[in-house]
């Protein structure tokens, strides 16, 4: 059965501040979904690593927060957007290890391992999309 | 700014009873019943109606930054102020002054409304004069909010930072809420200094009351380690919770070179094992 999509709201990111914002607002709606603790902490964790990218890397964009149903499980998709550079090479950036910046280089990787389903689409120069899902 | 040359000043002190009486009655006509108590407002009317009519006659109607309107505003601070501990929104303490417009235009509208051009200009002067007044209400409660968060913002960063000393050379270090970056710069340097000042060979660092560890957070663990490692201290992370240690396999953190453990306790029996101290109940001779 197609997914179909009950509840939507949009968040901005455009500073850190905004990053924790949308922690907690992911954490409130797992929470309300009746995810288990575990869940909640791995969906929570992956919002912040891609919800981080789009404001370090994108220069800021929005995240859509939306509660999915596939008519038996119910569960939570997350699309990040932003129109900054864009990737170059995807499955680059996907590797463990590999960052453009300062950091660890595991946020998009770590993010993909947290959830259940992962989307990434990205043009040089017009910006990346991120969809993640998780079922309960 | 040019002196205007209104008969404003003049109305105003003619017919200043009935106005204000006009005033007082269109505000409580219009005002939510939970709003401004109507002892209240006929008090606050009253002091705001005198001050500003003492001000209008300085003649100094285009501009209200100057210092014939300086007890005006001071009068309109404490107000906008004390709105805001008694919970009224900044919308309705800007209609406290905006509502004046009403009764004034009307005023106007009797002394000078054979001559149109006249009338005109005598409004705008009082729009201008009213929106100023009433936009410096909207100032003045924005400002006490950003003092507000300033504060806390700052109250927050000297909260969340202590280090404590447990035991003879171990230091732990509680960590709690979201580690941004300035304030893990400032947990950073507290610890590190702390390690200078007491010489401690094992810091631990609890990260119970951390909600969430992503890759950012760990790293600013990891580099904390590492710089007391070259101090000459051993990091301890403990306070690991089940979730978390689930999440940091699967972002692929490598922690292998830390010490880690569940809980506080666990971690600072390792800390006296590794000093050499043992705590034991006391026995019975």
């Amino acid at each position: 059965m197609a997914t179909a999509v009950s509840a939507e709201e949009m968040r901005p990111l455009g500073s850190s501040e905004d990053v924790v914002v949308v922690r907690q607002v992911v954490r409130a709606l797992a929470v309300k979904l009746g995810f288990s603790l575990v869940d909640q902490t791995k969906m929570v964790t992956a919002a912040s690593e891609l919800a981080r990218n789009t404001v370090d890397y994108g220069g800021g964009g929005t995240v859509r927060l939306q509660t999915i149903t596939d008519g038996k499980r119910i569960g939570l998709r997350l699309t990040f957007e932003d129109k900054g550079p864009g990737i170059e090479d995807l499955a680059l950036a996907l590797k463990d290890g590999y960052t453009s910046g300062g950091g660890l280089g595991l946020g998009l990787g770590g993010a993909k391992r947290l959830s259940n389903e992962f989307e990434i689409v990205s043009r040089p120069g017009e910006g990346t999309r991120v969809s993640i899902a998780r079922w309960r | 700014m040019t002196k205007v040359a209104s008969r404003l000043p003049d109305i105003l002190k003619r017919h200043d009873a009935a106005i204000l009486k006009e005033w007082v009655n269109e505000q409580l006509s219009v005002s939510r019943p939970e709003a401004m108590k109507e002892s209240a407002l006929r008090e606050h009317a009253q002091r705001f109606f005198g001050l500003f009519r003492d001000a209008v006659q300085s003649g100094e109607l285009g501009d209200v930054s100057g210092p014939a309107w300086a007890a005006v505003r001071e009068m309109l601070g404490e107000l906008s102020q004390s709105c805001t501990t008694l919970g009224y929104t900044p919308t309705e303490t800007a209609t406290f002054v905006l509502s004046l417009k009403q009764p004034l235009f009307t005023r106007l509208r009797q002394e000078v409304g054979r001559d149109a051009e006249a009338l005109a200009d005598e409004t705008w002067a009082v729009t201008g004069l009213l929106d100023q007044l009433g936009l410096y209400t909207t100032e003045v409660f924005l400002k006490g909010r950003e003092d507000l968060i300033r504060r806390q913002q700052q109250d927050m960063m000297e909260l969340s930072t202590p280090v404590v000393q447990l035991w003879d050379n171990v230091l732990a270090l509680p960590l709690i809420g979201t580690l941004d970056s300035a304030r893990t710069q400032i947990v950073m340097e507290n610890l590190l200094h702390k390690i200078v000042e007491t010489g401690a060979a094992i810091a631990i660092i609890d990260i119970t009351g951390v909600p969430t560890v992503d890759t950012l957070v760990a790293q600013h663990l990891l580099k904390t380690v590492a710089a007391a490692r070259l101090m000459g201290a051993d990091c301890i992370i403990s306070g690991i919770r089940p979730q978390i240690a689930q999440t940091i396999v699967h972002l692929g953190v490598e922690l292998a070179n830390v010490v880690t453990k569940a809980t506080l306790a666990d971690a600072f029996q390792i800390a006296l094992q590794k000093t050499g101290a043992s705590i034991g109940k006391a026995t019975a001779r």
